[in-house]
C-alpha cells in the first residue's frame, strides 16, 4: 500500500474529536468504579467496618487515609499525563517518591524513639498478615478498571505507567482496607501499608508492558 | 492539527502528508543503523500514521505538537525493534529535534496490505470502513445503505481503525 493512499483513507469523512477532557473523565470513572468495587469486596469479606472513624486510633487513621489518598491522587494525576504521549510528568513521580519516603522515615523515626523491647509489638501489630494479603486482593479491581481506561489512551512508557497504575490500585485497596482495620502504630503503617502498595506497583510494572501495549 | 481535530479533512490530510515525510526520514535514519531497508521504514511510517490518527484524541490542544508526534513515533519504533528482536539500546531518548529536522518525500510501497488486514475485521466493521473510509460515502449515506443508525456507523469506523492499527503491528510480529 502506498502511504498517500493510506493518508487519503484516513482523511476521508474525518470525524471531529471532542475537547481534550475525555481521557481525564474516563480515568476518573475507572478510579470511581474500581474504588466502589474494592469497597464492596471488603464488605463481602469483612462485613460492615468494625472500627469506625472514631475511637482510640482515630488520629492514626486520619494519617493513614491522608497517606493512601495522597498517593492515589498523585498517581492518578500522573496516569492522566502518561496516557498522553509526550508528557513526562516527572514532578508527580517525585511527589509519589516523597510521600513513600515520608511515611517510611516517619516509621523509622518512631521506631528509633521507642524502646527496642517494644519494636516487635509495633511492627508486628494487629493483623499484619491480613494487610499483606488483603491490600493486593482489594487492589485487583481498581487495577483492572485503570488498565481498561489507560488502554483508551496512548501510554508510551508501559512499565512506568503499569507501575503507577498498580500503585494507585494498591493505595485505593489500602484506603478501603483502612476502614475495616484497627491500625496499630506508625511503623506498622509504614511497613504493612507501604509494603503491599509497593508490591502492587511492582506487579503493575511487570504486567504493564503486556496489558497496555497498543 | 487543531483544524484536523475539529473535522477539517483537508487540513488533516495535509498534516499527515507533511508528518509522513518527517517520519520517513526519522525511521530511515534509525533503521539504517541496524541495517534495515526503506520498505521497513515505510511500514513504520504507515503504522505511525494510523496510530497518530486513531489516537488523535490523546493530543492535548494546549501542548506543542512535536513532542506528541515524537513520543508516538518513538513508541512505534521501539515496538518494531522489539518485535524484530533487534537491539533497542541504540535508540537515543532525546532526539525530538531530529524528527522534524529533515523531510523525505520519496515513496516506497509498504508491506501493509489493506485488503488482507480488512479481511480480519468483523463483517459489520469491514462494511463500515469500506463505505465511509474507502468509498467516501458520508456517515448518513452509509447508515442508509447498510440499514443501521449513523451512530452505529461512527462507532464501527472508530473501532475498525483501532483494530486495523492493532492488526498492522501484529502482522509483522507473527
Amino acid at each position: 500500500m502506498k502511504t498517500d493512499e493510506l493518508i487519503n483513507m484516513l482523511g476521508t469523512n474525518l470525524e471531529p474529536v471532542k475537547g481534550g477532557q475525555q481521557l481525564r473523565t474516563t480515568l476518573m470513572i475507572a478510579l470511581g468504579v474500581g474504588a466502589v468495587a474494592a469497597f464492596c469486596l471488603m464488605l463481602v469479606i469483612f462485613g460492615l467496618p468494625a472500627a469506625a472513624l472514631v475511637g482510640e486510633y482515630s488520629g492514626l487513621k486520619v494519617l493513614v487515609l491522608a497517606f493512601t489518598l495522597g498517593l492515589a491522587a498523585a498517581g492518578a494525576s500522573f496516569l492522566i499525563k502518561s496516557a498522553r504521549p509526550g508528557e513526562p510528568g516527572r514532578k508527580l513521580l517525585i511527589l509519589i517518591g516523597l510521600l513513600l519516603f515520608a511515611i517510611l522515615s516517619a516509621g523509622l523515626v518512631a521506631l528509633i524513639l521507642a524502646h527496642p523491647a517494644a519494636w516487635g509489638g509495633m511492627v508486628f501489630g494487629p493483623q499484619w498478615a491480613a494487610c499483606l494479603i488483603c491490600i493486593p486482593l482489594l487492589a485487583a479491581a481498581p487495577f483492572a478498571s485503570l488498565v481498561w481506561a489507560l488502554r483508551k489512551g496512548a501510554p508510551t512508557n508501559l512499565m512506568r505507567t503499569g507501575a503507577v497504575a498498580g500503585l494507585v490500585a494498591g493505595a485505593l485497596g489500602a484506603t478501603v482496607f483502612a476502614f475495616h482495620h484497627a491500625t496499630g502504630s506508625i511503623p506498622f503503617i509504614a511497613f504493612w501499608y507501604g509494603g503491599p502498595i509497593l508490591v502492587c506497583a511492582v506487579v503493575g510494572a511487570i504486567l504493564g508492558p503486556r496489558l497496555l501495549r497498543w | 492539527m487543531l483544524a484536523g481535530l475539529d473535522g477539517d479533512a483537508a487540513a488533516h490530510t495535509a498534516l499527515l502528508t507533511r508528518l509522513s515525510a518527517y517520519l520517513r526520514a526519522y525511521f530511515k535514519t534509525h533503521l539504517a543503523r541496524i541495517g534495515r531497508g526503506p520498505a521497513d521504514a515505510e511500514d513504520l511510517v504507515q503504522e505511525t500514521l494510523i496510530a497518530l490518527h486513531a489516537r488523535r484524541h490523546t493530543y492535548d490542544r494546549s501542548q506543542p505538537l512535536t513532542p506528541w508526534v515524537y513520543a508516538i513515533a518513538r513508541y512505534r519504533l521501539v515496538d518494531f525493534l522489539r518485535r524484530s528482536k533487534a537491539s533497542v539500546t541504540d535508540v537515543a531518548i532525546d532526539e525530538a529535534d531530529e524528527v522534524l529536522a529533515e523531510g523525505d518525500p520519496s515513496s516506497v510501497e509498504s508491506g501493509l496490505d489493506l485488503q488482507k488486514l480488512m479481511a480480519q475485521l468483523t463483517p459489520k466493521t469491514r462494511q463500515a470502513i469500506q463505505l465511509v473510509k474507502l468509498d467516501g460515502w458520508s456517515v448518513s449515506e452509509a447508515a442508509t445503505r447498510s440499514g443501521v443508525s449513523p451512530s452505529a456507523i461512527k462507532v464501527a469506523v472508530h473501532r475498525g481503525l483501532s483494530a486495523l492499527s492493532r492488526l498492522a503491528t501484529q502482522r509483522s510480529s507473527s
